[in-house]
């Protein structure tokens, strides 16, 4: 019994020092407002030259300030100033027969850098950290090794600096091609720094000039771009954009910093209202409030919070992303009041949501009981079934050629697929734009009337019997070619596997069958995938877009001529070719959001439709579940750096905490005698056996 | 004693070239430096120009194992194979092709592992040696049959149903320790609770049987019955004669694994949340990293052979007739 009493007490001790006993966070921290959340993916990069993927932008966009951001509320999407003090806007000029376009930009002055070591500086004002000896580099253990920190304004100088970090040949910034188009002398820097970094020399970014980048005065500069690019604004709200002091590049090019893995991918520095504090992707990663952010330099939020209608608490004073690579628990510490939001588990759906009479999606009642509310949100990106416009069977222009397509997009039937296989967690796409930006058009007039017909309950997929009399026109009535007599056969390429996978495979067959068509399915791996994509060998696949910005131009330049892969390794995989869409793209680029902007949309999405090089698939839906002490979640699937607008009510989960998590002991107790019990019967019987024996 | 040791250093030597190409001719089989580049800038936009540049950065703009169009040495010692491939017997295992220093990575992922590995290990050890010599004491009782039929059931029970049951259980149901997670210093103990308990139970069925069988293979010998005809209590036989001299095969099993403890399991880490090497590779494998899986894979075999030469040894120590030469 005393063994037993020693084990409680040893138990008790460790882990009865946090209450409640199961609290993976430590109690010292409960005096800060601190949001919990979790990611699956470990971020790649934190560079925002380099860094272009949704799970490394969570971090980033916290850390860094472009010129303008996406407003929180407003739909469609609109941009607002940041650090700027207006949004930039166009002036054309002529220059020696071409045209160019520069944006001059002012930003706000006073903005300051979050605390750094390589902005300290000793009292004669040099860099205490800038030229540390090869004995001082080899002392650094961790970053705390830095004591010294300090902070400067934000200038005019930062983001030409980052402009010019795009062209770095080591940084190898995903957006340099597309850039090199547009911005003037982006080119010939990148070719200049190629040829010194071949040549073995450190690049010193100081050193070289950008001749689209103008730096008038600490606030002010200019961008000068060729030709008209209205959609460059977008860009410049991404963090490719984000201003990069000088002092952190030189901070972090020293040498030995590489072997220790210091580099401003793993430490970024921002003026944004976070600073990440812990970088450790492998178990968490942490943002702290950064002190010298000053909101009143920024667009208001506090009018923000007044429209959303807050419950005002307190802000976020500290976030911590928690590595989470399984569901399951994740899923049941969101339960248990440790994490502030989470998807929604596919096993778990039909517990969390309950499906009304109208089709509506809606919490289950035990869910809504503990006060977890729902956030639903169309995606701005795209999931369609391509067809190789360069195959001469499934592919090309002709009236014949088309009615299969269209056969092909009303057998598909998409709704089910999502029924089946997304919980219903996706919106059936009409065209290449997903609703929330311009020119998506929602009820009859954005109706494909090749696939669907307008009912009085909505779109309804045309019947199997219409697809089955456009095969017969298409010259495969039943599914057998009336020239060869021998049944339509087509591939399909697919980098899915695995049981799932397998599963969606055959409901693919199954929707080819209902034609009479035969699919055969080659899977392979996604770089072999790519690989015939590139070359044109695959005759029908399916891939998806995510919006870099939300503007149709984005989603319509995936169809344009000439950003055919084969021919240029463009965007547009199914390599589709129609001239009027070619020029209708063009004005429509340059053409202002408005009346005369939808009209050429309009008339473009049907030339899409009418060719059918997609089937136009859907667009997802993502829910996510909040629990009521979190205020200020709004759906916004363009902005990343939303985290200044959430609150926290620590109280409310606290509550929630202590009344979830009560242990239960009972069970322990019970194993604990069960197996001293055991003990005793075996002992009992030893004796036994002895006294027999005797 | 040294000659063996040393014999067997250079065995090692060609095994471990030929893990490396093996690991480089399969990795490249599937993946070719293109797509290597490609998938490390983000797949959108990407030119070919800077799939260019990212290959000459790294080296792998080189052929793969030969470089015909060159002279003399230059054949050999020009390629990607030569260059990547010689460092990492010097312990060089350079950057990771997304910009990260291996050797540091590894340092600070091991401990974690080990914090998992070792309590694993060791309390599984005590614990499976204790049942099966109290199952062995029981032989051909009830006691016994029940503890094989335990034992069968356990080693039945799929790893991943203890890890996902435990966490529903101890974590959800009973909400006793934290379902995952992870922390530095002695307040990890909390997050290793749960892992390390689930690790030693599902190892316990299997370690069980395999050590009972052992114990009654030795409990049979000429030596047992001597001691009992001596007038030895069953109990002081089991703990001195029968134990002592199971302990040979028991050693081949666990100093095999000793070195490569801190290489990590893939599941438990994932479900526990635990920082260890567990992941690094099947990461490495999944973002199309060269440099990381072939340092991976030769640390693997290089610690794999440790174990092996390490069990030579220990044969030496705990039974006198064994000699290495």
């Amino acid at each position: 019994m005393y063994l037993y009493k020693f084990y409680f007490i040893f138990f008790i001790f460790i882990i009865g020092c946090s209450k409640p006993w199961n609290n993976p966070y430590s109690t010292e921290k409960e005096s800060y407002s601190i949001h919990y959340s979790s990611f699956a993916e470990r971020p790649k990069h934190l560079d925002p030259v380099s860094s272009y993927s949704e799970n490394e932008a969570r971090f980033i966009s916290q850390i860094y300030e472009p010129l303008v951001q996406y407003h929180y509320l407003d739909r469609p999407y609109r941009l607002e100033a940041l650090t700027a003090t207006k949004l930039p806007e166009p002036m054309l000029v002529h220059d020696e027969s071409i045209n160019y376009s520069i944006y001059k930009v002012r930003i706000k002055p006073g903005i300051l850098y979050q605390p750094h070591p390589c902005f300290a500086k000793d009292p004669q004002g040099n860099f205490v950290y800038h030229d540390l000896t090869s004995e001082q580099v080899s002392q650094i253990k961790t970053f705390s090794f830095f004591t010294s920190t300090g902070t400067r304004e934000l200038t005019a100088h930062d983001y030409a600096f980052q402009i010019k970090r795009l062209a770095h040949p080591q940084k190898h910034s995903p957006v340099l091609g597309l850039m090199s188009k547009y911005i003037v002398g982006l080119k010939e820097l990148k070719e200049k720094l190629l040829a010194s970094s071949q040549k073995g020399q450190v690049i010193d970014l100081k050193k070289f000039n950008i001749a689209g980048v103008k730096v008038v005065n600490n606030y002010e500069f200019e961008i000068k771009i060729y030709g008209k690019y209205p959609q460059f604004k977008y860009w410049l709200a991404m963090n490719f954009f984000a201003p990069i002091p000088w002092e952190a590049e030189a901070f972090f090019s020293q040498t030995g910093f590489k072997e220790k893995n210091l580099s401003l991918d793993w430490y970024p520095v921002g003026t944004g209202p976070y600073m990440l504090t812990e970088n450790n992707p492998n178990r968490r990663i942490i943002l702290k409030k950064n002190p010298n952010y000053d909101p009143t330099l920024r667009p208001s939020i506090e009018h923000n919070k007044q429209r959303i209608d807050l419950n005002f608490d307190r802000e976020v004073d500290e976030a911590h992303f928690i590595l989470e690579k399984e569901a399951i628990p994740e899923w049941s510490k969101f339960l248990q009041g440790y994490y502030d939001a989470s998807g929604i588990l596919s096993d778990s759906f039909d517990q969390v949501i309950s499906i009304n009479s109208r089709g509506d999606a809606n919490l289950s009642s035990d869910i809504e009981a503990k006060g977890v509310n729902l956030v639903k949100a169309v995606k701005p990106s795209i999931a369609y079934m391509g067809f190789n416009m360069t195959d001469p069977l499934i592919g090309g222009y002709s009236e014949k050629q088309k009615f299969l397509r269209r056969a092909i997009s009303i057998a598909i039937n998409y709704e089910e697929l999502l029924s089946i296989f997304a919980n219903g967690r996706g919106l059936v796409a009409q065209g290449p734009i997903p609703p929330g930006i311009f020119g998506y058009l929602n009820g009859l007039s954005g109706v494909n009337e090749h696939v669907y017909q307008w009912t009085e309950k909505g779109p309804r997929r045309k019947s199997i019997e219409i697809a089955q009399d456009l095969m017969s026109r298409a010259g495969y009535p039943e599914g057998i070619d009336t020239t060869t007599g021998k049944r339509l056969t087509l591939f399909y390429d697919t980098v899915l596997g695995g049981p799932s996978g397998k599963a969606v495979l055959n409901w693919y067959r199954k929707q080819f069958k209902k034609l009479g068509i035969e699919l055969i399915v080659r899977a392979t791996d996604y770089n072999r995938f790519q690989e015939k994509i590139r070359k044109g060998t695959a005759q029908i696949f399916s891939w998806g877009w995510n919006a870099d910005y939300p503007d149709p131009e984005n989603f319509l330049f995936l169809l344009y001529g000439p950003n055919s892969k084969v021919e240029t390794q463009g965007e547009n995989a199914t390599n589709y070719q129609n001239p009027e869409f070619d020029n209708l793209f063009l004005k429509m680029m340059e053409t202002p959001n408005g009346v005369s902007r939808q009209k050429i949309i309009d008339r473009m999405v049907e030339l899409l439709r009418e060719d059918s090089p997609w089937v136009w698939g859907y667009h997802p839906t993502t829910y996510t579940l909040y629990h009521k002490w979190m205020k200020g979640v709004v759906p916004n699937l363009m902005a990343r750096n939303t985290l200044k607008y959430k609150t926290i009510n620590q109280n409310e989960r606290r509550e929630y905490r202590a009344k979830a998590n009560q242990p239960v002991l009972w069970p322990l107790v019970f194993v604990v005698i069960t197996i001293f019990a055991i003990f005793f019967i075996c002992l009992f019987r030893v004796k036994k056996d002895k006294t027999t024996s005797v | 004693m040294f000659n063996y040791l040393l014999k067997r250093i250079f065995y090692a030597i060609p095994i471990l070239i030929s893990v490396n190409v093996f690991t480089f001719f399969l990795f490249f089989v599937v993946n070719t430096p293109d797509d290597m580049a490609r998938l490390h800038l983000g797949n959108k936009h990407v030119t070919q120009e800077a799939i260019d540049n990212w290959k000459f950065e790294r080296g792998y703009n080189k052929p793969l194992l030969w470089a015909s169009e060159l002279d003399g040495v230059k054949k050999i010692s020009e390629t990607i194979f030569f260059e990547n491939s010689l460092k990492l017997f010097l312990f060089k295992f350079g950057q990771s092709d997304s910009g990260r220093d291996i050797s540091f990575d590894i340092s600070k992922r091991m401990w974690p592992s080990l914090a998992i590995a070792l309590p694993v290990l060791i309390v599984g050890i005590c614990l499976t040696l204790t049942i099966a010599l109290f199952v062995a004491f029981f032989r051909a009782t009830y006691i016994d049959s029940t503890g094989v039929l335990i034992c069968v059931f356990m080693m039945s029970v799929s790893g991943l149903f203890y890890i996902i049951g435990g966490q529903y259980l101890i974590g959800k149901m009973l909400k006793l320790v934290p379902i995952s997670g992870y922390s530095e210093g002695l307040s990890a103990v909390k997050f290793l609770i749960l892992p390390v308990a689930i690790g030693v139970i599902s190892g316990l069925g299997n370690g069980t049987r395999w050590y009972r069988t052992i114990f009654l293979e030795e409990v049979n010998k000429d030596y047992v019955r001597t001691a009992r005809s001596k007038g030895f209590k069953e109990s002081q036989i089991m703990l001195s004669h029968v134990l002592r001299n199971a302990l040979i095969p028991i050693m081949t099993g666990v100093v095999v694994v000793l070195p490569s403890l801190f290489l990590g399991s893939l599941i438990t880490e994932s479900f526990f949340g635990i920082p260890g090497l567990g992941s690094y590779t099947i990461e490495a494998i999944r973002a199309q990293d060269f440099a990381i899986v072939r340092s991976m894979v030769f640390l693997g075999s290089l610690l794999y052979i440790l174990g092996l030469i390490l069990t030579d040894i220990s044969y030496t120590l705990v039974d006198p007739r064994v000699r290495l030469n």
